[in-house]
Order: structure tokens, then C-alpha cells, then sequence
């Protein structure tokens, strides 16, 4: 009597094979990692690499351009974060609500960054980056221009299904209706709304931006990227564990975020 | 007196405060404003430039430039080495979907999948190029371990040519890209049409072959596009393990840009920048064309 | 927009009997069906009623195949079909929703089950335009699913089910995702084309007025087992248990003193029913259109509200003695009463199901 039931079995037989395989692929490089940065010299295991990295002093001390690139980096994910949402949710919203006719438009330009590639964007951006540097100096911050750019197109499409979640429409006009002004709206209605959303788009986009490494090599800037690959040259060991740090963090926030905003993986009707 | 308080239809939006249409588009002229100068002005100084030369002077010669031996095999070999991944990418990334697709909806394989992936694809060709020269470079794990069983790989030097080296590594986050691009369609087949075709009296290869081969095939195909332009325009990987040469077309413009060069080179890269604009642009639709069609069939 | 479509060349199904003995199917801790024990005739329309978790869809899951059974037997046309899979079981089965393929045409759905067996292009394409014109859609034929409203597509998925002539018709909740004027006209339209192409059908709803509308038999269920297995009238007028009696229909619950085979509630007595108990205190269930309502200044109830249906009227009231009771009463006759008004309630002659207080 067990039809369904062994069907079922060959599925989660076929599942577990091709995860533990795939499974395994993806997780050799990282095995690989742990093993390299833990080698001895004299052979065996030593944890020399990632005590040096875990020693704030010492990391600023022997690789400094690792701490700037750090520092940087982390700077950058903030500002970057801060002007795309100051950027994308009051347009969108606004489109939404006044200005349907453009909202076309808008989606256009959020996801033309698909279609010109980082290293094509760099090349057109070397003579806006000079003005730049004329008006805010030549910190390697001010990527951050560039950066929001490169997120349009994730941060556009997050935020978008956030707002198509909620009746946009509804919540403001009741708002104004008991006399909020726009900036309550936006502020007090609409964002708490889509907290989902925003913190998607905006893990997103700092994903994007510790990992961006095209612009800011090519315009001569300090990231966490150009400096590991700086340091790759120098000391092998050092940056492919903070390559794995990284990595692991990445992930471990990742994780963490599939467990806010329930109910938009369990999309799957099963009948029962 | 012009206050909205309960709009009697969706009619005419622009027309019902007391701020009319110009008013509205102030609202957005921020947005339009940014993107203008870092989107739109990059684009055009890329197209333009193409056509000029180091004197601003308009010319064809950048464009007669791309025909030079080394420029046409550093695009034959982006477009083989995205291809190449792309198909495995989508292959592999494609069983990998359906199989994380039966799993329970909120169960930890879902998630922890899920959450390798969206690092492996998003984060950065820096990190993961070290990853694998951890792994299959010189003093690498595996070649190691190899070594120690007694295959020694010929010219530890393979993992930075295009051919080998790069496709492995490429592979490496084209799967998870699939998976993260894909993985929505799969969710989308409803279990009522497997039901539906098992009660008509099909089987499970009736099934895949009449119905959820069909209903996914656009969005396979519209993700495997994606995935080409994705290994297109790949840079950061290739420039972390490429020392030398520029075996594909990204380094190639990156070479452009920082040589010491006569002025006028830079305008060569521009013309390599607009190929590869082409290049993915037609991709992109395509991808843009299929995708509509899924949106309607699976209703997201 | 008339959906009525002559009896053409709908060349009648075998009507097959189907029998489910002693089903049990569990999910972890859950029973959701405890030993079901159902026959339906061939051609009859049988339907399961009953609230969400009863087992209902359960067991027409397993009559399709679609679940396996922990125990039990399912026989159909006196063949043993428990071990069959779904796909040689030969059931034509209508989901609640999501049921057609939506790469496909509503011509192409139909045809469906006869592409897979087979069948040549031309005799699939004539039997298709059939039930196609059976479910008055030929017009459509051409559409798509998103391209078609919730009925139509019901309707298609009932001719791509009715394509293959099956020995059974299974319907799963078919109209419950559906406007609530589509809902009635389909139900109407449903019960129709099962008359004229004579499939043994199972019919699964939670809506007990569907249930009544449309079944030959209707099956009432609770907790993974039948309540009740009986004509729609005989449910209504006598249900076997309380619970029947409250889930179909409105039920008036009343404490009254049972005696000599008969109940005295609200100042009247009305004769038993078999089965109930026999004395003592007893709530007595009676139907609201068995009442009567009349003004009457030493009365012992006082309105609470009065509902103009349409069709009929409604007036809630509250007795002296703290019970709230429901009566039907004539559609013109609601205007003489207003909120506040003394009036007398008195059962008609019907009789009424006597449970014991304990």
C-alpha cells in the first residue's frame, strides 16, 4: 500500500544525492581554505594565520592595507545602503502613487545596470569620478555614487515586491485622509510596512558592495576586495582566510535573514 | 478645499490634489537627477567615446581596432567560456533547484542551500578565486593530495587559463546563480498539475515531457541567459588569477583603462566596452521576452 | 448567457459502483480517516459534507490514489483498485483550483487525456469540441487559462476530466473558490451534466447547501468517519446526531422535559423522533421555519432583531427564559416586527430531535 509513499522515497533519495554531490563541490574550496591557512611549517596543523587575523593590533600593524580596505568597505556598505533607500523608497512610492504612467520607466532604469556590466560602467565613469574628486575629495567613500548604481537593479526588484505586497494606494490615502503630511506617510505608514523588503534589499546591496572589487580597482580606490587581492600577492595564507571569513559571515547573516519575513517561502501548495 | 479624503474611482491619479502633475514629478526628479549623472552619462561617455579618438575627433578606427587577432580571440573566449558555464551552470543548478524544490518549505536544507547559494553568487570573484587556488593552485589542497596519490597536474598553471581553470571556478558560482534565479519557477509548478496529469493517466515521464518540461522551459532558458551574461561580464575573478595576458574580453578593457599607454588606447576599451554592451543587451532581452511569458503561465 | 447544451452525441459513461471499506489513513498523530465504509451506485452523485479536517478530501484522494491508505480496501466496478496507481485507476478528478495546465489551450487541456492514450488527432479534436460544447465553452476553446474566469476554467477542467469518459468523477471542492452567484449557477450546471453523461461521481464541499443541491446521497462527516449517509431531505428533516443537525441548516437548540414520547418546549409539545432519548431534561433541536411567530402583548419572548432575505424573512428572538431562538417567518410579515416587540413562539407540528442534557 505504499504507491505514494515510495515515490516519495525515490524523491528524497534523488534530493539527498544531488545535494550531498553539489553539496560537496561547493564545499571542497572551503575545506581547501581551512586547510591552507592552518598549515604549520614544519607540517601539521597550526591556528598562527587566524590568530593574527583575530588580533585587531596585529592586522593594522603587518597589513594595513588590509585594516583600510576593511574600514572602507564597511563605510561604504552604509553609505551605499543609506542613499539607495533614500533614493529608491520615496520614488517608488511616490510612482506608485501619483505617477503610475513612469513607473515603466523607473523599473528600466533600475535594472539597466544588468545589462551594463561593472567593468563597462568603470570605463564611462573614469571622467564623472574626476569631478567627483574635484567636489568631495578622494577618499575611496565616495564609490558609494558608483555603488548605488550596481544595486538598483537587486534593491529595485526587492523593494518592488515589498510595495506590491501591501496596498500602497489604501495606506497613504488613509493616512492623508486623517491629515498625515507626505513625509509622515512615507516615514510612519508606508516603510514600517515594507521592513521586509527594505532589509532584504538592503543585505543585497551590502552583499554587493564587500564583494565589489571591478570599480574600485580600476579607479584606484581601497576596498576589502582590492585589498585582499593586494595581499594575495603578499601573503597567500593571511588574505585566503579573510577570504573564508568573509565568506562564512556572509552566510551566517544570510541564514539568519531566511528566518525574517516567513511566509513567502512556503509559497508551495501541498495538498493533505 | 481640495483635499482627497475618499476618491471615488482609480481614475486620473495626477488630478486629484491641489499639487497637479508638475508637482508629482518633482517628487521623483532626485531619482531621475542621480541616475542621470552616474547611470546615463557613464553609458553615453562609453558609447560616444567609441566613435572618437584621442583627439575627440569622430572615427571608426576604435571599431577597426576590435578586429586585431588578440581582441577577436578575447572575445571568442568570453563567449565560449560564458556559454560553457552558462550550460553547466544551468544544468547542474537546474537539478539542484528541483531537488531543493521537493524539500519541506521551511526545512533547514531549504535555508542553509538558499543562504550558500546567495553568498557564493553574489559575493565576489575575489574571495572565491582565492578559494580555489586554495584548493587546485599550487600549493592547493586537492593538488596535494593528488600529488601524494600519485597524479601530478601537468602545469600547476591550468587553473588561470580560460579553458580549464576559469570554467571550474566560473561553474562554481554559475550554479548557485541558477539556483537563485530558477528556484522561484520550480516553486511555482503546482502540485495540482502533477495530480491533474497522473489522474489522466499519465505517468511521471508523461508529466515532465507534456507539462512541467514546457511550463519551465522558459524560464531554464530565460536563467540560462542569465547566466551567460553573467560569466561575461565577470571581471574580478579573472583579474585575480590572470597575471598575465588578457585572455578575455573584461580583462582586456581592464588592461586598456590602467596601461600607460598613448591616450588614444583608452578609446579602444570604450569600443570593447560597447561590444560587450551589445553583446548583452541582446542577451538581456531575450532573457526580458521569456520572462514575461513565465510571469503569465506560473502567475507570480 | 445561456450555458445549456443540447444532448448530442454524449455517449453515456458506464456507471461503475464504487466501495470504500474500513479507509484509515493517518498523518503522524493525526487520524484523518478512522475505518470509512462508503458504497456509491453506479451513476449516483454522492457527496461528502463536512468541516475543514474531517477527512473528506482525504478520502477522495484516496479513492484517486493520490494518498496511499494505512488500511482499508477501495473496490471500483467490484475490482480491488487499493494497490492500482492513480494514473490506471481511469477517475476524471476537478481540483479546487490550479486545475488546468497553463501552457496549454482550454482545447488542448481537454485533449489531454486522450493524447496521452493515444488517440488520432482528428477523434481527439471531435471529442474534445464535444465536451467542450457539453460545458457551452467551444468558444473558448482557443484561450488560455489566465484568459478565462474561475467558472470557465471549472468548466474546462470538468470536459478535460469528462474527455476520457472515466469510470468515476471525482470533485474536489470544484466551486469553492468561485463568486457565490458563479457558484450556484455551476453547481446547477454540474449536477446537469452528470445526469445526462451518467458518471458515478464523488463530490467533496464544505458547503452544505451545495451538498443538498446537488447529491443524490449525501455523506455528513466528523473527525475521519460518517455521521450520516442519506438523501438530502432525510438529512434535513431527520439527522441522525446532533451534529448533523447543526451543521445542515440552521438548528434552534431548546431545553425541554421529554416525556410519554413526546417533548414539551415553549409552552407546546411536539411528537419525537426515533432515536430520541426517552425522558428526563432534554435540548431539543428544531428548525426555524418550524416555528411560528406571532405578536402577542403577554407573550413570552421579545425581539431582537428582524431580517427582510429577499426570499423569506428571519426574526431572532429572546425568551423569558434566556434562550435565543431563530424563526422563519413569511418575507411580507417581517415589517410588523420591531425590536422590543412582545411576541409567542410555538413549534409547528413537526417533530424534533430530543438529546439528552447530560
Amino acid at each position: 500500500m505504499s504507491l505514494q509513499a515510495s515515490r516519495r522515497r525515490r524523491q528524497t533519495l534523488f534530493r539527498h544525492v544531488v545535494v550531498g554531490v553539489i553539496g560537496l563541490f561547493f564545499a571542497l574550496p572551503m575545506v581547501a581554505m581551512l586547510e591552507f591557512t592552518t598549515r604549520a611549517p614544519g607540517g601539521g596543523r597550526s591556528l598562527d594565520t587566524w590568530a593574527t587575523l583575530l588580533d585587531v593590533g596585529a592586522v593594522e600593524r603587518d597589513y594595513p592595507e588590509l585594516m583600510t580596505g576593511l574600514i572602507a568597505s564597511a563605510g561604504l556598505a552604509v553609505l551605499t545602503v543609506a542613499i539607495m533607500l533614500l533614493l529608491l523608497v520615496p520614488t517608488m512610492t511616490w510612482v506608485r502613487l501619483r505617477l503610475p504612467g513612469l513607473r515603466r520607466t523607473v523599473e528600466f532604469i533600475c535594472l539597466l545596470p544588468l545589462t551594463i556590466p561593472a567593468i563597462v560602467l568603470v570605463v564611462g565613469l573614469a571622467p564623472v569620478y574626476a569631478w567627483v574628486t574635484y567636489f568631495f575629495g578622494e577618499s575611496s567613500v565616495w564609490l558609494c555614487f558608483a555603488y548605488v548604481v550596481l544595486v538598483l537593479p537587486y534593491a529595485y526588484r526587492a523593494l518592488d515586491a515589498g510595495l506590491s505586497a501591501i496596498d500602497v494606494r489604501t495606506l497613504a490615502e488613509a493616512a492623508r485622509s486623517l491629515g498625515a503630511s507626505w513625509f509622515t506617510v512615507m516615514w510612519r505608514v508606508i516603510l514600517p510596512n515594507i521592513r521586509t523588503a527594505v532589509l532584504l534589499s538592503a543585505f543585497l546591496s551590502v552583499a554587493l558592495v564587500l564583494g565589489e572589487f571591478t570599480i574600485a580597482s580600476l579607479l584606484n580606490r581601497d576596498n576589502l576586495q582590492v585589498a585582499i587581492n593586494l595581499l594575495g600577492k603578499r601573503d597567500a595564507s593571511i588574505s585566503i582566510a579573510v577570504s573564508f571569513a568573509a565568506l562564512l559571515v556572509a552566510f551566517l547573516v544570510l541564514f539568519a535573514m531566511s528566518f525574517v519575513g516567513n511566509g513567502r517561502r512556503a509559497r508551495r501548495s501541498k495538498e493533505s | 478645499m481640495a483635499d482627497p479624503t475618499l476618491p471615488a474611482t482609480a481614475a486620473a491619479p495626477g488630478r486629484s490634489t491641489s499639487r497637479g502633475p508638475t508637482g508629482a514629478l518633482l517628487g521623483v526628479l532626485p531619482f531621475f537627477g542621480y541616475t542621470a549623472i552616474f547611470l546615463v552619462t557613464p553609458t553615453l561617455v562609453v558609447v560616444v567615446g567609441a566613435f572618437l579618438d584621442g583627439s575627440n575627433q569622430p572615427t571608426l578606427g576604435n571599431i577597426s581596432a576590435l578586429t586585431q587577432p588578440q581582441v577577436v580571440s578575447a572575445f571568442v573566449n568570453s563567449v565560449i567560456l560564458s556559454a560553457v558555464t552558462a550550460v553547466l551552470g544551468a544544468v547542474f543548478g537546474g537539478l539542484l533547484s528541483y531537488a531543493v524544490a521537493t524539500g519541506r518549505p521551511g526545512g533547514l536544507l531549504r535555508r542553509v542551500m538558499t543562504a550558500v547559494c546567495g553568498v557564493l553568487a553574489q559575493f565576489g570573484g575575489v574571495t572565491l578565486a582565492f578559494a580555489f587556488v586554495a584548493t587546485v593552485g599550487l600549493q592547493g589542497f586537492v593538488t596535494i593530495w593528488l600529488q601524494k596519490v600519485g597524479i601530478d597536474m601537468d602545469g600547476s598553471t591550468w587553473l588561470f587559463e580560460p579553458t580549464r581553470g576559469l570554467v571550474l571556478v566560473y561553474t562554481y558560482f554559475q550554479i548557485p546563480l541558477m539556483l537563485i534565479v530558477f528556484l522561484p519557477a520550480v516553486d511555482g509548478l503546482r502540485s495540482q498539475w502533477r495530480e491533474a496529469a497522473e489522474t489522466l493517466g499519465g505517468s511521471t515521464w508523461d508529466y515532465w515531457r507534456h507539462v512541467a518540461g514546457p511550463i519551465l522551459a522558459p524560464s531554464f532558458i530565460g536563467a540560462l541567459l542569465l547566466l551567460f551574461t553573467n560569466a561575461f561580464s565577470a571581471y574580478a575573478t579573472a583579474a585575480a588569477l590572470v597575471s598575465q595576458g588578457s585572455p578575455i574580453i573584461p580583462l582586456q578593457i581592464g588592461g586598456a583603462l590602467s596601461s600607460e599607454v598613448l591616450l588614444g588606447q583608452e578609446n579602444v576599451g570604450k569600443a570593447m566596452a560597447l561590444g560587450m554592451v551589445v553583446i548583452v543587451a541582446v542577451v538581456m532581452t531575450l532573457y526580458a521576452v521569456l520572462e514575461r511569458r513565465t510571469t503569465r503561465w506560473l502567475g507570480r | 448567457m445561456s450555458t445549456l447544451a443540447p444532448v448530442r452525441d454524449a455517449a453515456p459513461t458506464r456507471g461503475v459502483g464504487v466501495r470504500l471499506t474500513d479507509l484509515r489513513r493517518s498523518y503522524g498523530t493525526v487520524r484523518a480517516l478512522d475505518g470509512l465504509t462508503l458504497s456509491i451506485e453506479p451513476g449516483e452523485l454522492v457527496a461528502l459534507l463536512g468541516p475543514s479536517g474531517c477527512g473528506k478530501t482525504t478520502a477522495l484522494r484516496l479513492l484517486a490514489g493520490l494518498e496511499d491508505a494505512d488500511g482499508g480496501r477501495v473496490e471500483v466496478g467490484g475490482r480491488d483498485i487499493t494497490r492500482v496507481p492513480t494514473n490506471k485507476r481511469d477517475m476524471g478528478m476537478v481540483f479546487q483550483a490550479y486545475s488546468l495546465f497553463p501552457h496549454m489551450t482550454a482545447r488542448q487541456n481537454v485533449e489531454f487525456g486522450l493524447q496521452l492514450r493515444g488517440a488520432a488527432s482528428a477523434k481527439r479534436r471531435a471529442r474534445a469540441t464535444e465536451m467542450l460544447e457539453l460545458v457551452g465553452l467551444e468558444t473558448q476553446a482557443d484561450r488560455y487559462a489566465h484568459q478565462l474566469s474561475g467558472g470557465q476554467q471549472q468548466r474546462v477542467a470538468l470536459a478535460r476530466a469528462l474527455a476520457i469518459q472515466p469510470q468515476v468523477l471525482l470533485l474536489d471542492e470544484p466551486l469553492s473558490a468561485l463568486d457565490a452567484k458563479v457558484r450556484v449557477q455551476l453547481r446547477e450546471e454540474i449536477r446537469r451534466i452528470q445526469l445526462e453523461v451518467g458518471t458515478t461521481t464523488l463530490f467533496v464541499t464544505h458547503d452544505q447547501e451545495e451538498a443538498l443541491a446537488v447529491a443524490d446521497r449525501v455523506g455528513v462527516m466528523r473527525a475521519g468517519n460518517l455521521e450520516q449517509l442519506a438523501p438530502p431531505q432525510e438529512l434535513y428533516a431527520r439527522p441522525a446526531t446532533a451534529f448533523v443537525a447543526d451543521f445542515v441548516g440552521l438548528t434552534n437548540r431548546m431545553a425541554a422535559t421529554v416525556g410519554s414520547g413526546r417533548a414539551h418546549v415553549l409552552g407546546a409539545s411536539v411528537p419525537l423522533l426515533p432515536g430520541s432519548a426517552p425522558s428526563g431534561a432534554a435540548v431539543v433541536l428544531i428548525r426555524p421555519e418550524a416555528l411560528a411567530v406571532r405578536a402577542d402583548p403577554r407573550g413570552s419572548a421579545t425581539v431582537v432583531t428582524a431580517s427582510f432575505l429577499g426570499a423569506l424573512g428571519r426574526v431572532t428572538v429572546l425568551t423569558d427564559g434566556g434562550e435565543t431562538v431563530i424563526a422563519q417567518i413569511d418575507n411580507a410579515a417581517v415589517a410588523g416586527f420591531a425590536p422590543g416587540d412582545r411576541v409567542s413562539v410555538t413549534p409547528r407540528a413537526d417533530a424534533a430531535l430530543a438529546v439528552s442534557a447530560g
